[in-house]
């Protein structure tokens, strides 16, 4: 007769080794659900904010009532951001989607109109004066301008995603966040230690792989510097 | 529309306010929660941050602790609390998770403070014959008052939502009213916790742009 096996597992150990083995395919479907939830929502957001945010920077009037409501929604906490949108979507992928796409949403609007604000009136004007019209001024003059400002945001707001993906898992679509909180319930140690770590692992190639996006696009912020 | 009204309904039903799990009890802890874990927080970040700023050293550290912050998801750290031998004791894993998110903005936002103090300023008080201390506290410390108010806003803040996400991990606090909510399968409960924990976080933060408004011109950081 043989008893229970003496393994990592059985000892219920927060590192192990035979946890990622077996659970390799459960481990993979997480990472690519909380990839695609961050990716999706941040993408969303970033198509909203840019339009806004050169509405703000256009129309004086606009700015104070678009930074009013964004700091509005930044303030309310995430569970109840998922808890308030649950009668529109229901238990659903989208629920989580829509609530990560409001937070991405302001950090976004902030960065943006900070940017554009942060160009210089001159260049504006030499822009203007070389006879730039309104839709290439802001094409080729000022949001390129204001790209290294839309990137610090555009880290920040992924960042943020992928930390508030896990919050998911009260309407099941979570990514990692799912086995934390079935790991919770189940006291099982191996699982909520690998998927924070692999939460955080996520955070920071999402923020390099950003990092570098931002290097190439801006060749010219690093020529000034040497 | 119905939701609206059948949430409505929820919260003003008096018998849902009493009780231990009455939204009466939910509030004070969670404005317990807050309150208490702010000023742990403060006690344990001001003074390291005033005293860094001050020298200035460890500037990498007091700047890059909140993008850290940031990446680590405040689940994450909670159900790992509670596995460890600090979850046995009640509130222990919400208490220490909360302070652990409120440090970083308060330690970053007083160090910028610190570090933002017009140093020609600092070299005339040097000049005065001010010695390290009354440098700290009568002009470094003065100058910083408006970011470290900031950083004190963005923490308290921060601490309603972290008290709220403890309800999925077992704490007390408006996010077990939520909680309570989805294992009920009761979309009313749900959006009226939700509006509460909403409404709360929004009377903190209206209550330090108050306290920032009503602060002498000194404080506010644009009437020198």
């Amino acid at each position: 007769m043989t008893g229970p096996p003496d393994d990592c597992l059985a000892r219920n150990e927060w590192i192990c080794g035979a946890y990622l083995s077996t659970r390799r395919h459960i481990l993979l479907d997480a990472v690519l659900q909380h990839l695609q939830l961050t990716g999706l929502s941040v993408l969303i957001g970033l198509a909203v904010a840019v339009p806004l945010a050169v509405l703000a920077r256009r129309w004086k009037g606009a700015a104070g009532p678009v930074l009013a409501v964004t700091t509005v929604l930044y303030t309310i906490p995430s569970l109840a951001m998922f808890s308030l949108l649950l009668p529109l979507y229901g238990l659903s992928a989208t629920l989580v989607v829509a609530g990560l796409v409001l937070y991405s949403l302001t950090l976004l609007v902030r960065n943006i109109l900070a940017g554009l604000r942060a160009v210089p009136e001159e260049t504006r004007q030499a822009a203007l004066g070389m006879g730039y019209g309104p839709a290439r001024l802001l094409l080729t003059v000022e949001l390129p301008l204001a790209l290294p400002a839309a990137m610090a945001g555009l880290r920040i707001a992924t960042v943020s995603a992928v930390s508030l993906v896990t919050i998911g898992a009260i309407v099941g679509f979570g990514g990692l966040g799912n086995l934390i909180y079935a790991g919770m319930n189940t006291y099982f140690k191996a699982q909520v230690l690998t998927a924070s770590v692999l939460c955080v692992v996520i955070a920071v190639a999402a923020d390099l792989l950003l990092l570098g996006l931002q290097r190439l696009l801006t060749p010219w912020t690093r020529t000034a510097r040497t | 529309m119905s939701t609206v009204t059948d949430a409505w309904a929820w919260l003003t039903d008096p018998a849902h306010w009493a009780g231990d799990d009455g939204i009466a009890h939910r509030l004070l802890q969670h404005l317990a929660l807050t309150v208490v874990c702010l000023a742990v927080s403060c006690l344990i970040a001001l003074p390291v941050a005033l005293v860094l700023g001050h020298l200035g050293k460890g500037g990498a550290l007091a700047v890059n602790i909140s993008n850290v912050g940031r990446a680590v998801p405040t689940f994450a750290v909670l159900v790992l609390l509670l596995l460890t031998p600090v979850g046995r004791w009640g509130e222990g894993p919400t208490v220490v998770a909360l302070v652990l998110f409120a440090v970083p903005p308060l330690l970053t936002n007083a160090y910028v403070g610190m570090r933002g103090v017009d140093r020609d300023v600092v070299q005339a008080a040097r000049g005065m014959g001010m010695i390290g201390r009354q440098l700290l506290f009568r002009v470094e410390l003065p100058l910083a008052l408006p970011m470290v108010l900031t950083g004190v806003r963005i923490a308290a803040v921060q601490l309603v939502a972290t008290a709220t996400i403890a309800a999925l991990a077992g704490g007390g606090g408006l996010g077990r009213i939520i909680t309570a909510g989805f294992n009920l399968a009761s979309t009313p409960q749900v959006v009226a916790g939700a509006v509460l924990v909403a409404v709360f976080a929004l009377a903190v933060e209206a209550v330090f742009v108050a306290v920032e408004r009503l602060a002498p011109a000194r404080a506010r950081g644009d009437g020198r």
